[in-house]
């Protein structure tokens, strides 16, 4: 038998160390994350290929090789092309965007009145970034103005005719003013509406609940380019002779009510996943039906929503392209329209064009995706994911 | 009814355009001050925006030359860009009132549609255009025979193409696509020795190639797509009116009066100019027509000629390089033609 003769004895707890350094620093981040198997090093491989393939070829023909000024299609033809580019050149025509930015922005706009766009447009952001950002005081008077004020102000400063400003007409309106327009009303039109919709739909009152549901179902099942055609080709033959809407009237009603019909199916999901105990829970507290809605269910209901009210409104914003077909111009239509003037006309027009309105799309595609994330984050209460 | 209410709301708030489509156009024209033109929505060298937004092109330029006519201004124009679907019902419905926009003249548009053609601005056709480089020494269409030709399907050109070999006991391998853009890339690809389209379209094309020189279009005309302005049916004034402004285009080719020298052309001693530009003592062409004794002059001051149209827009003045061919005189060969002015 043997004596404890242990000579040391821990008391405290050893220090804490900080990680091996095989398992510290980048070595250690990409043996975890690009080579841990054979598969996830296969992949690396392959990804790194194609990165390699690609990228350089990108950044060169986007940046090193484009040619960024110039007049006409010379800039951008190659010798061959009759240009001044070396044979075998490849290149982005960010002289085609340059000379034809203007259009891209306001379409046929008179030059000398596109101060009028532009300053609606500072206004536009002036108050939709407070109105966007959580900590700024005094929202209300901000949506007011934002809702209220700005639409009527941009209304008789774009279209003009009165206060000594020349009447601009729609057939001249064009670019980033038209899918701007057509969205910023499709979704202040299509959310109201559609909630409304929603709310007859889930109604007890036959008459509202079947219109509700027709409509719903009727514009639902027509393509959106049926519509805009109809609304453009069809409606003028049942006018009297002479008379017709605004075309670009027409497309904004078409767009508004189509996006409300989905609108309103997504914020019925919203009101469907609401417990029963909610809505009876109201009832008990003696409120009224909008009380409860407004006060209980659709405050629940909406927060839940909210990725399916985004992905609404950026399907909504992409698909203002379609106008196109009743030939007015968003962003990509006159962008496609300026591939057709023969003093641009060379390989690298079309491309360039094309990256450039894809850019602008992505630009507010991605804005609206980062700002709805954000909004569904502050307003998690309750409910982790 | 959510949507009838928020309709006629919308409709309160824009206005209703409202313009009567009557029988007298130029009336309507008068009043409103500027002639509602239909162009297309971007064709090179027909009517296209150039970089200030403004429409250029032969198309755009008649519609100048009737503005010119009428007004006495060839900018009191105003231009609605119409897609193929829409052009005829815009024109129905009086949207607008002359539509210039690269449509085929038939038998079915001048009748049952309620059009009525004006002459023939442009005299188009299907064309071949093929890679010198992989068919050195073929000049002709017809030695074609067993080449791949890029089409775009389900099109009159794919139907010509096939009634065209066949005619000629010719055998060819179709390279078809959907989409006119796919027919550009495949062919600049290599993927074809021959691309057919119509042949104003070919010189446009070239234009997007890597090496336009490699490329020739071939001097065959396959099918007539005779281009020409059109209005309604039932206002024969204002009828007379657009067609007497595309043979006064032509007119003054005819008798040199250009651009640059009308005003000294109006001195001119020979009876038949100072007829056309309305320097006869009491004259009435002009106000017969509906219009000021001067509108020659008018019209050629704005526009140019017809040749100077067609040079600046398609031909050897603009990047499209198309030579004048069947569009010349008649007395050069070509097909333009215009009834005397007197």
């Amino acid at each position: 038998m043997q004596e404890h003769d242990l000579s040391f004895v821990r008391v405290e707890m050893a220090l804490a160390q900080s990680a091996p350094a095989s398992e510290r620093g980048l070595g250690a981040w990409i043996r975890k994350n690009l080579i841990a198997s054979t598969g996830d090093t296969i992949l690396t491989i392959i990804g790194i290929v194609l990165v390699a393939m690609i990228l350089p070829q990108l950044i060169s023909w986007a940046f090193i090789n484009a040619q960024w000024t110039g007049a006409d299609r010379t800039f951008c033809a190659t010798a061959a092309q009759g240009g001044v580019q070396p044979d075998g050149w490849s290149g982005a025509c960010w002289a085609f965007v340059n000379a034809k930015f203007g259009q891209f922005m306001f379409g046929r706009y008179p030059i000398d009145e596109r101060w009028r766009p532009i300053l609606v447009a500072i206004l536009f952001v002036a108050l939709l970034v407070p109105l966007l950002i959580p900590k700024v005081p005094r929202k209300g008077l901000n949506a007011i103005l934002f809702f209220g004020a700005l639409p009527i102000f941009a209304f008789i400063l774009l279209v003009g005719g009165v206060f000594g400003l020349p009447h601009v007409e729609t057939p001249l309106w064009g670019g980033l003013l038209v899918t701007l327009t057509l969205s910023f009303v499709g979704i202040a039109v299509s959310l109201p509406l559609g909630i409304v919709l929603a709310l007859g739909r889930r109604s007890k009152m036959p008459i509202v609940k079947m219109l509700c549901v027709i409509f719903i179902e009727t514009v639902r099942g027509i393509p959106l380019i049926t519509v805009l055609f109809m609304a453009s080709v069809m409606l003028p033959l049942f006018l009297p002779a002479g008379v017709s809407f605004d075309k670009f009237l027409r497309a904004l009603i078409g767009v508004s009510l189509f996006a409300a019909a989905y609108m309103a199916e997504v914020v019925r999901g919203g009101l469907q996943a609401i417990p029963k105990g909610q809505y009876e829970g109201a009832d008990s507290l003696g409120l009224g039906y909008w009380q409860k809605m407004g006060l209980i269910v659709l405050p629940q209901a909406l927060k839940l929503v909210i990725p399916g009210i985004v992905n609404t409104f950026i399907g909504m914003f992409k698909d203002t392209s379609l106008v196109s077909i009743i030939s007015m111009f968003d962003l990509l239509g006159v962008v496609k329209q300026n591939f057709n003037d023969p003093h641009w006309a060379t390989p690298q027009t079309a491309r360039s064009g094309l990256v450039f309105a894809a850019f602008v799309f992505w630009l507010f595609c991605f804005g609206m995706s980062r700002y709805s994330m954000f909004t569904e984050r502050r307003l998690d209460t309750g409910h982790k994911r | 009814m959510k949507h009838i209410a928020i309709g006629i709301l919308g409709a309160a708030t824009l206005g209703l355009v409202a313009s009567a489509a009557s029988a007298a156009t130029l009336d309507d024209v008068k009043a409103k001050g500027f002639i509602q033109c239909g162009v297309s929505t971007g064709l090179a060298g027909f009517s296209a925006p150039d970089d200030k937004g403004d429409w250029q092109g032969i198309d755009a330029d008649f519609c100048r030359a009737v503005a010119a006519a009428v007004f006495g201004d060839g900018t009191k124009v105003k231009f609605t860009p119409l897609s193929a679907k829409e052009r005829f019902t815009a024109l129905q419905s009086g949207e607008i009132d002359v539509l210039s926009r690269n449509t085929t003249w038939t038998i079915n548009r001048d009748t049952a549609l309620g059009l009525n053609f004006v002459g023939v601005t442009y005299y188009d056709g299907q064309g071949f255009m093929i890679n010198a480089k992989k068919l050195p020494g073929v000049n002709s269409a017809l030695q074609l025979s067993g080449a791949a030709v890029c089409v775009q399907s389900g099109t009159t050109t794919e139907l010509n193409l096939a009634d065209y070999f066949k005619t000629n006991k010719m055998e060819y391998s179709p390279v078809v696509f959907e989409q006119l853009s796919e027919v550009d890339a495949a062919y600049d690809a290599g993927r074809c020795d021959v691309y057919t389209t119509d042949q104003s379209g070919l010189y446009g094309i070239r234009l997007t190639l890597g090496a336009p020189a490699d490329h020739v279009v071939l001097p065959e005309i396959i099918s007539k797509e005779p281009l020409g302005p059109a209005v309604r049916q039932g206002d024969d004034q204002w009828y007379h009116i657009v067609k007497w402004t595309y043979f006064a285009l032509l007119q003054a080719e005819e008798l040199g009066i250009t651009k640059a020298n009308v005003e000294e052309m109006k001195a001119s001693e020979n009876p038949e100019i100072k007829r056309v530009l309305g320097q006869e003592a009491d004259t009435k062409i002009g106000t017969d027509l509906g219009v000021s004794n001067d509108w020659v002059v008018n019209i050629v001051k704005a526009v140019g000629n017809y040749g100077e149209m067609f040079e600046r827009n398609v031909g050897s003045g603009s990047p499209l390089k198309i030579a004048r061919g069947i569009n010349a005189l008649w007395t050069k060969g070509g097909l333009q033609y215009s009834p005397p002015i007197r």
